[in-house]
């Protein structure tokens, strides 16, 4: 349970009563929207393996959720993208594409703007 | 399935909104709580700014200045549509799309504070928790409709497998 409270609310009746704590860190500066260009990453990585984007298990991300992501996302079948959603959920974490490492960060965006738990590497 | 759907699409490509007055409520208030931990970036909003680069410092430091601010915007803005059209009698296809992620956002936010596993919650009722785990329960509970109604919509086979697809 990390410090904060979000909600406190009886579902069901028509009070909603809510208490906001934030907690005791202030809040950062945030940044401006910037176009840059990509992130370089380490100078030893080889360009010619592919990039994998992987999908880790998260106990909150309800299972049809990201069957729904896979299918919107990357155009999967209903089966396809039930099989990568299981590899999360049973194996800890699926690839659900690969590629260039622009497309691959490309995939890494959309799927975090779904809030999926998704990060980025070089095939070994 | 508990009980009726909220959300039905009707021939017209709108999706009625079947959602009674107690469960409105509930989705004006919430954002709004939201919408102030995720400006903070309080660490109960943590997984709404996930992490791309776990083992590179200078990719991950260079992600988070590209995304951070985006990605903010896009939940920010998902939590005030359904803040502001939660009395809609129906919605079209890119506020459901607003709700879903809106409810994506709060689930993770409750979750995390919460401290959600894997298995499944079980709390008394006299648990000090026990009105948050019901929150997070219909919560929970409305979004797994709402991607119900959406997978609807989606083509049933193969639509691409261009370059990205898996290895």
């Amino acid at each position: 349970m990390t410090g904060s409270r979000m909600i406190t609310s009886d579902v069901g009746t028509s009070t909603v009563t809510a208490t906001l704590a934030r907690s005791a860190a202030p809040a950062g500066p945030l940044t401006a929207p910037v176009e840059t260009e990509r992130p370089s990453g380490g100078e030893d990585i080889r360009p010619d393996r592919p990039w994998l984007v992987i999908v880790w298990n998260d106990p909150i991300n309800l299972m049809s959720y990201v069957t729904y992501v896979f299918q919107k996302l990357f155009g999967y079948s209903r089966e396809k993208a039930t099989r990568l959603m299981l590899d999360v959920h049973n194996k800890g974490r699926a690839i659900v594409s690969s590629g260039p490492r622009e497309r691959a960060e490309l995939d890494v965006m959309r799927l975090h703007e779904h809030c999926l738990w998704a990060t980025l590497e070089q095939a070994q | 399935m508990i009980g009726r759907r909220r959300f039905r699409r009707d021939r017209h490509g709108r999706f009625r909104n079947g959602l009674g007055g107690d469960e409105r409520e509930l989705l004006k208030a919430l954002p709004l709580q939201a919408r102030g931990l995720l400006e903070a970036r309080d660490p109960s909003a943590a997984r709404v700014f996930p992490v791309a680069y776990p083992q590179e410092t200078k990719a991950e430091s260079d992600y988070r200045q590209m995304m951070g601010a985006h990605l903010l915007h896009r939940h920010r803005d998902a939590l005030d549509t359904l803040t502001a059209t939660v009395d809609e009698p129906s919605l079209d296809e890119e506020e459901i799309h607003q709700w879903l992620d809106a409810l994506e956002v709060l689930r993770l936010v409750l979750g995390t504070q919460l401290d959600v596993t894997e298995n499944e919650i079980i709390v008394e009722e006299s648990d000090p928790h026990a009105p948050q785990v019901a929150v997070y329960r219909y919560l929970s509970m409305l979004q797994g409709e709402i991607v119900d109604s959406l997978a609807e919509t989606l083509p049933k086979g193969e639509v691409t497998e261009g370059e990205g697809g898996p290895a």
